[in-house]
C-alpha cells in the first residue's frame, strides 16, 4: 500500500466508560471515494475527529503520503491539507460567501484585509464546483444545499489532499445530491481523497469505490463497493449475518385479537418538509409497532412529530377517532402519550437530581404545580418503580448522572409509566445499556402490551424488533417504505426492505 | 442587489432614528443644527464614544463588558495621581493604558481558560477597578499640567465659523476610524464576528478562539482606558467616584447602534451614530429646559428595548414552544 | 466576663449548626462564614461585642444581621432565577423604584404607609412580571432582558421622585428598617418571613422541582411536560417582590429614597450570595437557606472591612476576588486544570461542586441533531 494517500494503523480512543476506537485501521488512495459506514456509535464520527485533531489519539498511526502526522487541530489538519466538510455545515451565516471561503487565511496586505483579493480567491475556489454566486451575498441567504458545497469550496482552498465529508447529504434533496455527486466525481478525477459518511445506502453504491464498515469502534471489513451486495453490508453495519436470521426464536403474540381492536392513534399524512415524507401510522391497544429502518431514516422524527417536540406542517392524526394537534409534548402528555427519547441526556435525565425527582417529573408536571405529590407519595412512587423495573440504584436519592446507562433508562421508562400512558413511544430503549438490562426492557414491553398499552417501539437492533412488533413499518430516507404485518416479520425481510433501491421490489 | 442585504437593517434603523432625533431637535429649537452644538456634542460624548468603540469589540465576539465605567474613573485618577506626583504626561498615559489593557487581558483569560461568564468576570472587574480607583487617591484630583492647560486647546481644528473641534472630539473620531479598519481589514476582526456569530463553526473552521476572544476584552479595556485619559482632556480632573453607570450607556449605544447583543452583527460605523444619538437625546432635553435628566435614562431604555426585540424578530423570533 | 461566656455559647451553636450540616452542601457556606466570624474573634476588637440598650440588642453581629437583610432579600429572589439558568440585573433599580414608590405616595401624596408600602410592591412585582415577560415570552437572553430595565429603572425611580431625595418621618416605615422586634432587629424577621414564604412557594409546590429541572436540563423537562416558560416567568416576578421589599428596607434604613443611589451595584452583592450559598451560576439545583448564609457571609466581610478601618469605596476590591475566587472553584476546568498540577487536591475539591462537563463539539454519537 505504498502508494496509499492516507493510511490509519491501529487508532485508539477510548472516553470514560466507552471505547469509542478499537485498533480501527483505514486506508485511501488518491482519487478515490471511499465510504465510512456503521450505525450508531460505530466510531465514525469519532475517528474523523481523531483523524483532523479534535479529540487526541490514545494509540495508532496516522500516515499522510508515507509522513507519519499527528494533528492536534483542526487548523493544523488543514495545514497538512486534510478538509473537513460537517453535516451541519459549520460556516458562519452572518458572513459574506467570499469571507467564509477565506475566513482565517484571507489575504492580506500590510495586515489589511484585501477585500477584492477575497472576493477573487472565493470566485475561484467556487468556479473549481462549477459555481458562479453573488460572493458578497451573505451566506444564509442562499440554500443549505448551495452552502454545504460553499463549505466544500472553502475545504478545497487551501490545495486539500484529503476531503472528509461528514454526512453532507442528510439536508439535501434529490437533484441536489445529484449536483453535489457531479461535483464529487469531478474532485475525484483530478486525484482528490474523499473520505465519505452517510447513512443512505443508494447514495453509498451511487458515489463510492469502497466502503469501510465500522461497528462499536471497531473494523468490520473494508470492501469493493460493486462486490457487495447491499443486504451484507447492512448486515455487517447490524452485526447480525444474514444466515442467522432464520435460527432466532420466534415468539410474537397472535395479533388476530388486536386486529379487531379500535386504534389509540392514527396518523394519515402525517410530515414534516425536510425531515418526514407524509405517512400513514396506526396503533392500537396492545400492540407494539415496531418502526425499522437505519439513522437518518425518520424514525426519531416520526416519534417526534407524534409527541409535540416538532410541529408536523401536513397530515392529521386522531387520538381515539378524535383529530388533535400537538404543538407542544405537554399537549401529548395530556391525552396519554409518552415518549423516552433517543438521546438519553439531551432530552431524557435531568442529571443532577435525584432518582426519586426525575421518576416523579413527568406526573408532577401533569398535575401542575399546585397539587404537589408529598414527599412519602414521590418515596412510595420512586420505590415502587426502582422496585418493579429493578434499578439498581445505592437509594432513591442518588443523582441520576451517576446511574449507569441502562438504569438511566429505566428511571425514564419509570417516570412516565407513572403517568399511566395510553400510547409509549420507545426510541432506542436499548441503545447504550447492558444485555441484562435489555432483556428486563424488553420484558417489560411485553408486559405493557398485554396490559393494553399501545406501544412504538423504535430500535436499529432488528432483532428486537423482529422478537418485539406486532407489525413493523420500515423507513427509509425518511419516508415509509412498507408495512409488515404478521408473518412477514423477520429480519431478512426488514433488511431486504431497507436495501431495496427506491423502485424495486424486495428480492429474496 | 436586488434586496437589502438583512445584516444592513439595524444600521439602517439607527440611521433612521438618528435623523429622526436630530431632525426633532432642529424643528424645535432653532440653534440645535448649528455646526457649534454638533461639534460640542462630539466633544460631550468623546470619552463614551472612545469606550463604546471597544465595547463593540466585546459584544461582536458574544461577550459583553461591564468595567467600562470603573476603567475610565481608574485611568482617570491614575493619569490625574501621576501628573501630581511630576510624571511626564505621555509616560503617565503610557502606563495607564498598558495597566488597563493588561486588566482586560486577564478578564479575557478568566472568561477564555475557565468558562467564567463574562458579565461575572467583568463586574467583579467593575468592582476591582472601583476600589482601586479609591486606593490610588479617594478624591479628585484636579490637573493643572501644562500639556492640559496650554498644549491641548491648540490641538484643535477650527471647522466652522465658530465652531472648533476640540482634540477630545478627535480622539472620538480617531478611534472610529481605527476601530472601523480593526473590525473590517484585519484577520483579528473578522474572527472577532466568526466567533461571535458561531463559535463551535469558528472552532472547526480552525480559527484561534482564545487568543481572539482574550485580544477582543484586551482591545475593549484598551478604549476604555484610553476614554478614561480623553475623560481627563475633558474633566481636566480625575475622581475615582466618577463615571458610574457609563457602561451601560456604552452597551446601550452599540446596541442602539445595530451591534446584535448576541454577537457576529454590527459595525462601528453603527457604534459611533449609536454614541450621537445618545448625546443627541440628552442635549435635547438640556435645550428643552423643562424636562429632566432622568428622561435619558427612561428614553435610552425603551429604545434598548426596541432595538433587543427588533434583533430578536430579524434573527428568527422566540424559540419552539408554543 | 459576661461577653467571654456569650462568646462561648455563640461558637458552641454555631460549632453544633456546623456539625449537624457535614455532608451538605451548604456547609462550605456556612463555614466560610465561621472562618470570617473566627477571624473577627481574634482581630477585630469589639466586633463581638453586644450590648443591650432599651432592651434591644447591639453589636456589630446585630449590625450584620441588620444591614445584610437587603441583601439576604434579594438572593432570596435571584436564587430562583439563578436556578433556571439566568440571571437579573435590574434588581438595584428594581429597589429604586420601590423606595421612589413607597416615599412619594407617603410624603407627597400623603398615604398611610400600609397604602405606600403595598404599591412598592405591586408595582416591584410588576416590574419583576415585565423581566419575566422578556424572558420567558420573547426569549430573550436573561442578560440582556434585564438590562433593559437595569438602565431605565433608575430613570423611572427618578421620574417619580422627580428627582428629589424625599425624606420621611413616618413612624411605620421607619420601622421596617429600624425597629426592633424580640430584641432583634424587624429586618430579621422580614428575612425569615420572605424566606419561609420561598420555602413555601418551592418547596410545597412542585414549583422547586420544575424550577430545578428547567435550570439543569431545558430540553428533557421540555420533553417531561414542563411549562417552562411559566417556571421562567414566576422566579422573575418573585424576584421582582424581593427586590421591592429589599428597596423598602433599603430607603427605611436611611429614612430617605434617593433614587440615584439606592441598591446600586447591590445586583452583585445578590449574585455573589446565591454563588456562596452553593448555587451554580449554570442553574439547576439551588438553596434557599444557602443564599440567606451568602447574603450574611457578604454583609459579614463588609461590616469586617468597616470595622477595621477599610474605606468603604476599598471594598468591593475583595468582594470581587471573592466572587472570583467561589466561581472558579465552581469552573469544572479551573478544578481539572488544578487537579493536573496539585494531583492530592484533585480529589479533595471534586466534591465541592461537580458538575458534568459542558455540552459541547465533543459530543460523540454520530446521531443527526434536531
Amino acid at each position: 500500500m505504498a502508494n496509499s494517500l492516507l493510511e490509519i494503523a491501529g487508532l485508539t480512543k477510548g472516553f470514560p466508560g466507552v471505547k469509542a476506537l478499537d485498533a480501527v485501521d483505514f486506508a485511501i488512495q488518491r482519487g478515490e471515494i471511499h465510504a465510512l459506514m456503521g450505525e450508531n456509535g460505530a466510531g465514525k464520527s469519532t475517528l474523523i475527529k481523531v483523524l483532523t485533531g479534535v479529540f487526541p489519539r490514545d494509540a495508532g498511526e496516522t500516515r499522510l503520503e508515507d509522513k507519519i502526522i499527528a494533528p492536534r487541530s483542526p487548523r493544523e489538519a488543514e495545514g497538512l491539507g486534510i478538509s473537513t466538510v460537517y453535516q451541519e455545515v459549520n460556516l458562519i451565516p452572518h458572513l459574506s460567501v467570499a469571507e467564509n471561503i477565506c475566513l482565517g487565511r484571507q489575504p492580506t496586505w500590510l495586515g489589511a484585509i484585501r477585500w477584492r483579493a477575497i472576493a477573487k480567491r472565493a470566485a475561484a475556489a467556487l468556479a473549481r464546483l462549477d459555481l458562479s454566486l453573488d460572493v458578497n451575498r451573505q451566506l444564509s441567504s442562499y440554500s443549505i444545499a448551495i452552502q454545504q458545497l460553499i463549505a466544500i469550496a472553502r475545504a478545497l482552498d487551501i490545495s486539500a489532499k484529503l476531503l472528509i465529508l461528514d454526512e453532507p447529504t442528510s439536508s439535501l434533496d434529490r437533484t441536489e445530491v445529484e449536483e453535489l455527486f457531479k461535483k464529487l466525481r469531478k474532485l475525484r478525477e483530478s486525484g482528490l481523497g474523499i473520505i465519505f459518511i452517510t447513512h443512505f445506502l443508494d447514495q453509498v453504491y451511487e458515489i463510492s469505490d469502497l466502503i469501510t464498515v465500522l461497528r462499536n469502534g471497531r473494523r468490520v471489513g473494508c470492501f469493493a463497493t460493486q462486490e457487495l451486495p447491499r443486504i451484507k453490508l447492512v448486515s455487517h453495519m447490524i452485526g447480525k449475518a444474514v444466515h442467522q436470521v432464520e435460527a432466532l426464536e420466534q415468539k410474537r403474540a397472535s395479533t388476530a385479537s388486536i386486529r379487531s381492536e379500535a386504534p389509540m392513534l392514527e396518523a394519515h399524512g402525517l410530515g414534516r418538509k425536510g425531515s418526514l415524507r407524509p405517512l400513514d401510522l396506526d396503533i392500537r391497544p396492545g400492540e407494539v409497532v415496531g418502526l425499522a429502518g437505519l439513522l437518518g431514516s425518520g424514525r426519531t422524527e416520526t416519534a417526534k412529530l407524534l409527541f409535540g417536540v416538532d410541529r408536523p406542517d401536513q397530515g392529521t392524526v386522531r387520538i381515539n377517532r378524535q383529530a388533535v394537534r400537538f404543538n407542544s409534548p405537554r399537549a401529548a402528555i395530556r391525552y396519554g402519550i409518552a415518549l423516552t427519547p433517543e438521546d438519553r441526556k439531551v432530552a431524557g435525565i435531568i442529571p443532577n437530581l435525584t432518582v426519586r425527582e426525575n421518576i416523579v417529573l413527568a406526573l408532577q408536571a401533569s398535575r401542575g404545580s399546585w397539587q404537589r405529590l408529598s414527599v412519602t407519595e414521590q418515596a412510595k412512587l420512586a420505590d415502587r418503580f426502582i422496585q418493579a423495573l429493578a434499578i439498581k440504584t445505592p437509594s432513591r436519592e442518588q443523582t441520576v448522572r451517576n446511574l449507569s446507562g441502562g438504569n438511566q433508562q429505566k428511571v425514564l421508562l419509570g417516570r412516565w409509566l407513572a403517568t399511566e400512558p395510553k400510547l409509549f413511544i420507545l426510541d432506542e430503549p436499548t441503545r447504550g445499556i447492558d444485555v441484562g438490562a435489555k432483556a428486563e426492557v424488553e420484558k417489560l414491553i411485553q408486559s405493557l402490551r398485554q396490559d393494553g398499552l399501545a406501544v412504538l417501539f423504535i430500535s436499529s437492533e432488528l432483532e428486537e424488533v423482529v422478537r418485539q412488533s406486532q407489525r413493523v413499518v420500515v423507513l427509509r430516507d425518511r419516508r415509509k417504505v412498507v408495512e409488515l404485518t404478521e408473518g412477514e416479520i423477520s429480519e431478512e425481510t426488514i433488511m431486504q426492505s431497507i436495501a431495496t433501491h427506491n423502485l424495486e421490489r424486495p428480492a429474496a | 442587489m436586488t434586496r437589502l442585504n438583512p445584516k444592513y437593517i439595524p444600521l439602517l434603523a439607527t440611521a433612521l432614528v438618528l435623523l429622526a432625533v436630530f431632525s426633532t431637535g432642529s424643528l424645535l429649537y432653532p440653534n440645535f443644527g448649528t455646526p457649534r452644538v454638533i461639534v460640542n456634542l462630539l466633544n460631550d460624548s468623546a470619552f463614551v464614544g472612545v469606550a463604546a468603540v471597544g465595547e463593540s469589540f466585546v459584544i461582536l465576539s458574544g461577550g459583553i463588558d461591564l468595567s467600562v465605567g470603573s476603567m475610565v474613573a481608574f485611568v482617570g485618577i491614575l493619569v490625574a495621581k501621576l501628573l501630581q506626583v511630576g510624571w511626564d504626561p505621555f509616560l503617565a498615559m503610557g502606563i495607564a493604558l498598558c495597566v488597563g489593557t493588561a486588566a482586560g487581558v486577564v478578564m479575557g483569560g478568566l472568561i477564555h481558560y475557565f468558562e467564567l461568564p463574562p458579565f461575572l468576570v467583568t463586574l467583579a472587574g467593575l468592582f476591582c477597578l472601583r476600589g482601586l480607583g479609591f486606593v490610588i487617591y479617594p478624591e479628585s484630583i484636579g490637573i493643572d499640567h501644562p500639556f492640559y492647560g496650554q498644549v491641548l486647546p491648540q490641538l484643535s481644528i477650527l471647522v466652522a465659523p465658530k465652531a472648533v473641534l476640540p482634540f477630545t472630539a478627535m480622539c472620538f473620531l480617531g478611534s472610529v476610524i481605527v476601530g472601523t479598519f480593526v473590525a473590517s481589514f484585519t484577520r483579528f476582526g473578522r474572527n472577532v464576528y466568526a466567533i461571535g456569530s458561531n463559535e463551535n463553526s469558528a472552532r472547526l473552521m480552525g480559527l484561534p478562539i482564545g487568543r481572539t476572544k482574550i485580544t477582543a476584552y484586551a482591545l475593549a479595556a484598551f478604549f476604555s482606558a484610553l476614554g478614561g485619559i480623553v475623560a481627563t482632556f475633558y474633566m481636566q480632573s480625575g475622581n475615582p467616584a466618577s463615571f458610574a453607570g457609563l457602561e451601560l450607556d456604552a452597551i446601550a449605544a452599540v446596541v442602539i447602534g445595530g451591534t446584535l447583543l448576541t454577537g457576529g452583527v454590527g459595525f462601528i460605523p453603527g457604534t459611533l451614530m449609536g454614541v450621537l444619538i445618545l448625546g443627541l437625546i440628552q442635549q435635547i432635553i438640556i435645550f428643552n429646559g423643562t424636562l429632566n435628566s432622568w428622561w435619558t435614562k427612561i428614553v435610552i431604555g425603551a429604545l434598548l428595548l426596541v432595538f433587543i426585540v427588533l434583533q430578536k424578530l430579524i434573527s428568527g423570533g422566540g424559540d419552539q414552544e408554543s | 466576663m459576661i461577653d467571654w461566656v456569650s462568646d462561648l455559647l455563640f461558637w458552641i451553636v454555631f460549632g453544633s449548626i456546623l456539625f449537624l450540616l457535614r455532608g451538605q452542601r451548604i456547609f462550605w457556606s456556612v463555614g466560610a462564614l465561621g472562618l470570617l466570624l473566627l477571624f473577627n474573634q481574634f482581630f477585630t476588637p469589639g466586633f463581638f461585642h453586644i450590648q443591650i440598650l432599651d432592651g434591644h440588642l447591639y453589636g456589630s453581629r446585630i449590625d450584620v444581621l441588620n444591614q445584610g437583610a437587603k441583601v439576604m432579600l434579594l438572593s432570596l429572589g435571584m436564587v430562583l432565577v439563578i436556578a433556571t439558568g439566568g440571571v437579573d440585573l435590574s434588581v438595584g433599580a428594581v429597589m429604586a423604584i420601590a423606595a421612589a414608590v413607597s416615599s412619594r405616595l407617603l410624603v407627597t401624596e400623603h398615604q398611610s404607609a400600609g397604602a405606600a408600602i403595598a404599591a412598592a410592591l405591586v408595582i416591584s412585582t410588576l416590574a419583576g412580571a415585565w423581566n419575566g415577560v422578556l424572558v420567558a415570552g420573547f426569549g430573550i437572553q436573561p442578560i440582556v432582558a434585564t438590562l433593559v430595565l437595569m438602565v431605565a429603572g433608575r430613570g423611572v425611580a427618578q421620574l417619580i421622585t422627580e428627582g428629589q431625595i424625599i425624606n420621611f418621618l413616618d413612624p411605620t416605615m421607619v420601622y421596617l428598617g429600624n425597629g426592633h422586634l424580640f430584641a432583634l432587629p424587624f429586618t430579621l424577621t422580614l428575612v425569615l418571613v420572605t424566606l419561609g414564604l420561598a420555602f413555601f412557594l418551592v418547596r410545597r409546590t412542585a414549583l422547586g422541582l420544575f424550577i430545578e429541572s428547567v435550570g439543569d436540563n431545558d430540553e428533557a423537562s421540555r420533553y417531561s411536560g414542563i411549562n417552562a416558560k411559566q417556571v421562567k416567568f414566576l422566579v422573575y416576578t418573585f424576584s421582582g417582590f424581593c427586590a421591592g421589599l429589599a428597596g423598602l428596607v433599603a430607603c427605611s434604613n436611611i429614612k430617605s429614597a434617593d433614587a440615584n443611589n439606592i441598591g446600586l451595584y447591590l445586583e452583585l452583592d445578590a449574585i455573589l450570595a446565591v454563588v456562596v450559598g452553593g448555587t451554580s451560576l449554570q442553574g439547576g439545583r439551588f438553596y434557599l437557606i444557602g443564599a440567606v448564609v451568602g447574603g450574611l457571609f457578604i454583609q459579614t466581610l463588609t461590616t469586617t472591612l468597616y470595622a477595621r478601618n477599610v474605606s468603604s469605596d476599598i471594598s468591593p476590591v475583595p468582594k470581587a476576588l471573592a466572587i472570583i475566587a467561589v466561581c472558579l472553584f465552581q469552573s469544572e476546568s479551573f478544578r481539572t486544570r488544578l487537579s493536573h498540577v496539585v494531583r492530592p487536591f484533585g480529589r479533595i475539591l471534586k466534591p465541592l461542586g461537580s458538575r458534568p462537563p459542558q455540552k459541547s463539539i465533543t459530543a460523540t454519537h454520530d446521531s443527526p441533531k434536531p
